[in-house]
């Protein structure tokens, strides 16, 4: 059968693509679009690197057909930068070396601003099971708690 | 961007010790990084591969011609395309390879050995084609019985994986084959006589699960070979050296005709120091003609990528009253997965090397099991013993009612203290971390209702080894890094940050990148922390190099003997008086000159890196006992070790608790689950269970510095050792809040349960 | 594969019951694409029935709520009113998978997907439920707990897709609460779990219950002699031992390689105890 043709927008800007059904919304963004900032780790939700947000709502992009984009607005890794400032969740990922290999860092980034978006003081407990669908293998998470409780402080100006 | 933030004011360097933005974040938070699967090749194809389906099985023929035949489908690859190898073990870092074994674990030949070995491998224009293409392939399995579980397949009358393993290190040599590799023993003084002396023994039996490194990045290459010969592969590794090494050897082509260049790596932690995918995607390269990707899922990254050996170990350590250890010995029987090879050495040589021991044996025994062949994971083979003998010196202490720190500082080894091992220790830390723990708030801290707090103590060699670097002056000053060690934490900021602090000059004037195969001489790979330790005295040496070439420039212009020529503060000056007057030259300066006094400016380190140095650590962990369901929970947890000296102390920091974070997953949830058909049950972070961030607390963190007196800024490695005490210190916690002692990894709630439930019926529990 | 995305029930129900092939209904897909992608399933057409408004809305009804099946447990958690109303019918859905899985799935689909060990589905069971069901022969209506029958197993006919659940009026006094255990803090399936929802008099004694268990046996299950430990008591120790006996001995479960026979058991048993003085503390401020 015929290929889908989608319309959507990544990272406020419009795109058209033709995918299989079967195609993620991860294979769409990494294969199609080149936007590998997007990882793969588990394929079946259960890591978190491929975390993007549609229409604002964290999902993994493992999880949902490319199909099923058609009208909506995508935001990843690659949208995170405002041209050459880093949001403050970038930068305080690395001063606070919140990363050791960084394939899970831009999941942790896209999931961490979702948090950010919906609870400006989050605690540090309300952090940790948030983010407790990203997994980090490298840096047992207490640099990455900090950085997000650092960076959620100088956003509420605190 | 080059904020210093220093840890010790007054310290007598610029950058070493402080704690800069590392040179690769900004490309790692933005999504720019490229790893592994992050590479796509013009024309590019879809490398799969077919996997046993059976644990044991005798393999007697396979049929591609069907997958052959299928339109997409550009190559298949079978064991018809690898050459048989002879049996040689040769060294690989910690670990020992046989290129005999690494042939047959990258293609199955006579025998698949485990679920999940590959079979055959086909490159198609799609994914779905590839997919498709495998279901096509027809392989004639004579399925055999298998053993999975290290005990029963040291049995006599155990399923052979290999009919021809006569177990090494025995004589006279055993005439019948056997599951058992190798038997290694090693001691010094005499145990019998020792135990002798003791007012107190323990003798205890321990089991470890396999354990995976649970790297979030999967296995993934790209590789191309062109008409004549010369091949490229981009791949995700610990080391690109070594898989050059590996698929020049499997697949016989000369090693400078492979070039090889390292993604960014997803976290390794031992687990990529070997080839899985690289050969295949070679040898399907070749036949193709077109570039092959090949990207492991995650379930084929359980089954077929090496865990570490689940383990048996018994452990009997005797000591006086005044807590002096008199006699200690252990036998560990480690499961190596389908080939020979498990870490059982290294674990053996770990066991008892935080201690002063007259009188100590070891006994080891390398065992084949129907598993995927173990790799190397974070300290090969040391968690498992330590695990094994810090349990066991915890409850010597109870018995003997000494404070565990207190029986640790009497035994402990010092400068001077031979190792059961072999080697005098030169400085080390040990005594130290005690000492930092016995004065930490953690220590004294009062515990709430159903918590427990256990200590022990962790030890790693630490390695070195060959190493290659290059440092080029450019035409405006600035300078260009180049090392060959893959970067999985922070490494080129620490490379920048030595080379920064050898030159005087402000870290953002050095870019540093990790050269490919064709860049540099020979490297070693990532690993046994070595890379911090080897590239960068290395770093160190090609700095030097550049300083004294940038004299000779400057003593050339100046019409000066070299000697009379120095380099201070990041300029080259007359050295002394008597030497003239000439204004200091900076790099800028020197690199303007460059031409015109002989041509480009550079070092170029090739050194084997000696003298590294072991790293000890302490760790304190609460947690605190459901009473009713056997859950764990960690509630405190407090890492100390000796990093010789933290170059960027942040990573350093961070090292320490990406160890304990996979220590207390291995102690806790961690396993490798089969089935009663041989299969792995668990192939998915579903439910193989690492731990996320709900699931841990804040890991505090001391660091301990005894420099390493052997490299040039008193570097150890520091990423091992931190693996090594968390199983320990969590089953000692949890003796101390429950009153029961766990000797089988893990210590999973319903087993928690079951020995609670089962030490209240005989009273003996304490909640 | 075919994908279809209709924006009536009229339109789902047509394309389910004209299927040739395997058909399957697309909510927030977080069990249907790992099966797809692990070739547990291989459907030969997808129905995608989020364009759908009555499955993606929740509104109140008969004093209690018309929660649509697609709603997804984000949304659910931002719905104040309900939270407040049945905040353990709320927690069970919010304790399917991580914040990236809540942004997707489902009660509809946690119940569809027909597993023994879905979260919501034991907290729907002992809220009392009903599952509104839509098919090429009408609508009709469904306790929860009669909904799943056995693993994968479902009382649903080709073409019928749940639409929504229907939350009753909660009396005065009353509360849910639902727990579950897991090795670890989040990210597991359940080992076991159970719902328990309660009504007090005006004295304090518990005159209505419900208890639902999940992951002990083939299917989540309703438990009349756990509720009636409860029933006619103040939820005192003797209760709630009555309660823990009740609900081991209702658990049928497997041994596996999430739990044993005898640790699901007893683990249920120490759940329903917590669970329903959970629901007691909520009920005595309710």
């Amino acid at each position: 059968m015929a290929k889908h043709h989608v319309a959507a927008t990544v990272n406020g800007d419009a795109v058209e693509f033709l995918c299989e059904t079967e195609e993620t919304l991860l294979d769409v963004l990494r294969d199609q679009l080149g936007l590998t900032g997007t990882k793969e780790g588990c394929s079946t939700g259960d890591c978190g690197a491929c975390s993007v947000t549609v229409d604002g709502r964290l999902v993994c992009s493992c999880l949902m057909l490319g199909v099923e984009a058609n009208g909506k607005a995508i935001g990843t890794i690659e949208g995170m930068a405002q041209g050459e400032e880093l949001h403050p969740l970038q930068r305080k990922f690395l001063e606070h070396a919140a990363l050791q290999c960084g394939v899970c860092t831009p999941g942790f980034l896209v999931a961490s601003k979702a948090l950010l978006e919906k609870n400006a003081n989050p605690t540090e407990t309300e952090v940790r099971y948030w983010l407790a669908g990203n997994l980090c293998r490298c840096t047992g998470y207490d640099k990455i708690v900090r950085a997000v409780l650092d960076a959620a402080a100088e956003m509420r100006g605190a | 961007m080059q904020e210093k933030v220093k840890d010790a004011p007054g310290s007598e360097f610029t950058w070493v010790g402080t704690r800069p933005v590392r040179p690769d974040g900004v490309d790692k938070v933005t999504g720019r990084a490229r790893f592994g699967a992050d590479m796509a090749m013009q024309g590019q194809l879809v490398g799969k591969v077919l996997r046993s389906p059976h644990p044991h099985a005798r393999i007697r023929a396979i049929d591609t011609s069907a997958a052959e035949k299928l339109p997409g489908v550009k190559a298949v690859v079978t064991r018809e395309d690898f050459q048989d190898q002879p049996s040689e073990f040769i060294p690989a870092g910690e670990m020992m390879i046989n290129y005999r074994d690494v042939v047959r674990n990258v293609m199955a030949r006579e025998k698949a050995l485990y679920e999940g070995h590959a079979v055959a491998a086909v490159a198609a224009t799609s994914a779905a084609i590839a997919k498709q293409a495998l279901k096509l392939i027809k392989v004639d399995y004579e399925v055999l019985p298998h053993v999975i579980d290290v005990v029963e397949a040291m049995q006599p009358g155990a399923p052979l994986l290999h009919e021809d393993m006569i177990t090494a290190g025995v004589e006279p040599a055993p005439k019948t084959p056997s599951n058992v590799a190798k038997r290694i023993e090693f001691g010094a003084g005499d145990v019998e006589a020792g135990f002798k002396q003791a007012d107190v023994i323990v003798e205890r039996a321990f089991t470890t699960k396999p354990v995976h490194q649970g790297y979030i990045e999967p296995h993934a290459c790209v590789a191309s070979v062109s008409e004549d010969g010369q091949a490229d592969v981009w791949v995700t590794t610990q080391g690109h050296w070594i898989v050059r090494a590996h698929c020049a050897r499997l697949l016989g082509w000369d090693v400078g005709k492979i070039r090889v260049t390292s993604s960014e790596i997803g976290g390794g932690f031992g687990g990529k120091t070997v080839v899985y995918l690289e050969p295949l995607a070679l040898a399907l390269a070749k036949k193709s003609r077109r570039p092959v990707k090949m990207v492991m899922t995650r379930e084929e990254v359980f089954r077929a990528s090496g865990p570490t050996s689940g383990a048996h170990v018994r452990v009997k350590i005797g000591a006086r009253k005044d807590g002096r250890i008199v006699a200690a010995e252990a036998e560990l029987k480690y499961q190596a997965g389908a080939f020979a090879g498990s870490p059982v050495q290294p674990g053996a040589m770990c066991a008892y090397a935080p201690y002063d021991l007259e009188n100590v044996k070891v006994v080891g025994y390398d065992v084949v099991t129907n598993r995927p062949k173990v790799a190397a994971y974070r300290a090969p083979g040391g968690p498992i013993s330590e695990f094994a003998v810090e349990s066991a010196l915890d409850e010597l202490a109870g018995k003997l009612g000494m404070d565990p720190i207190e029986f640790r500082l009497k035994n402990a080894a010092k400068q001077g203290t031979k190792a059961a091992y072999g080697p005098k220790f030169g400085p080390i830390g040990l005594v130290e971390t005690l000492e930092a723990a016995k004065s930490h708030a953690h220590w004294r801290t009062p515990l709430g209702k159903n918590q427990g707090r256990g200590l022990a103590c962790g030890f790693w060699f630490n390695i070195g080894g060959e190493t290659s670097v290059s440092l080029s002056l450019n035409e405006d000053g600035t300078l260009s890094l180049t090392a060959g060690t893959p970067d999985i934490g922070g490494l080129r900021a620490s490379l920048c940050m030595m080379a920064a602090e050898e030159l005087s000059i402000p870290m953002d004037k050095i870019r540093v990148q990790i050269g490919d195969t064709g860049q540099l001489g020979y490297n070693f790979l990532t690993g046994g922390s070595r890379a911090t330790f080897s590239s960068g005295m290395a770093t160190v040496e090609a700095a030097r190099e550049v300083m004294k070439e940038a004299c000779k420039r400057a003593a050339k212009l100046w019409e000066l003997p070299e000697d009379a020529v120095e380099y201070k503060d990041g300029a080259v000056r007359p050295a002394g008086p008597n030497a003239g007057k000439h204004a200091p030259m900076s790099l800028k300066e020197i690199a303007g000159i460059a031409g015109k006094t002989g041509g480009p400016i550079a070092g170029y380190a090739r050194i084997n890196a000696h003298g590294a140095a072991p790293s000890f650590a302490t760790h304190i962990a609460d947690v605190e006992v459901d009473p009713e369901t056997g859950k764990v929970t960690v509630v405190r947890y407090t890492a100390i070790q000796d990093a010789g000296r933290a170059i960027h102390p942040s990573y350093v920091e961070g090292q320490y608790q990406g160890g304990v974070a996979q220590g207390i997953g291995w102690a806790l949830n961690e396993e490798y689950i089969y089935g009663a058909d041989g299969k792995l049950q668990n192939p998915g972070f579903l439910d193989y269970r690492v731990p996320v961030a709900s699931d841990l607390p804040m890991i505090d963190t001391v660091i301990v510095e005894v420099p390493n007196p052997r490299h040039p800024y008193g570097v150890r490695g520091v990423g091992e050792t931190p693996i090594c005490p968390p199983m320990a210190a969590l089953a000692n916690a949890v003796a101390a809040a429950t009153g029961v002692r766990f000797t089988d990894l893990p210590m999973s709630p319903p087993k928690v349960l079951k020995a609670l439930d089962e030490a209240r019926a005989k009273g003996t529990a304490r909640l | 594969m075919q994908y279809e995305a209709p924006t009536s029930l009229d339109q789902a129900v047509a394309l389910l019951a004209n299927a040739r092939g395997e058909a399957r209904v697309l909510a927030g897909g977080t069990d249907l694409l790992v099966q797809m992608r692990t070739d547990v399933v291989e459907p030969a057409l997808l129905v995608d029935i989020k364009g759908i408004a009555e499955l993606r809305e929740v509104r109140e009804e008969a004093g209690g709520f018309r929660v649509g099946a697609a709603v997804t447990g984000a949304e659910l958690k931002e719905h104040a009113a309900l939270k407040r109303a049945w905040p353990g019918v709320i927690e069970a859905a919010n304790l399917i998978g991580s914040t990236q899985v809540q942004g997707r799935a489902t009660m509809g689909g946690n119940l569809c997907n027909g597993s023994p060990a879905a979260d919501s589905v034991p907290a729907l069971i002992a809220a009392g439920a009903k599952a509104s069901i839509v098919g090429p022969k009408g609508r009709r209506e469904l306790p929860v707990e009669d909904v799943m029958i056995g693993p994968r197993k479902l009382a649903l006919e080709k073409g019928e897709i749940i639409a929504s659940f229907l939350l009753p009026k909660k009396a005065p006094r009353s509360a849910d609460a639902y727990l579950r255990f897991i090795p670890r803090t989040e990210m597991d399936i359940a080992v076991a779990g159970c719902g328990v929802s309660l009504t007090l008099d005006a004295g304090g004694t518990c005159t209505a219950a419900r208890v639902g268990l999940g992951a002990v046996a083939a299917r989540p299950l309703l438990v009349a002699e756990a509720a009636k430990a409860l029933i006619g008591t103040k939820l005192d120790d003797a209760a709630l031992a009555r309660l823990d006996a009740a609900v081991r001995a209702a658990c049928k479960p497997i041994d596996d390689k999430r739990g044993t026979i005898e640790y699901r058991t007893k683990v249920a048993g120490v759940l329903a105890r917590r669970a329903a003085q959970i629901a007691l503390e909520r009920a005595r401020k309710s």
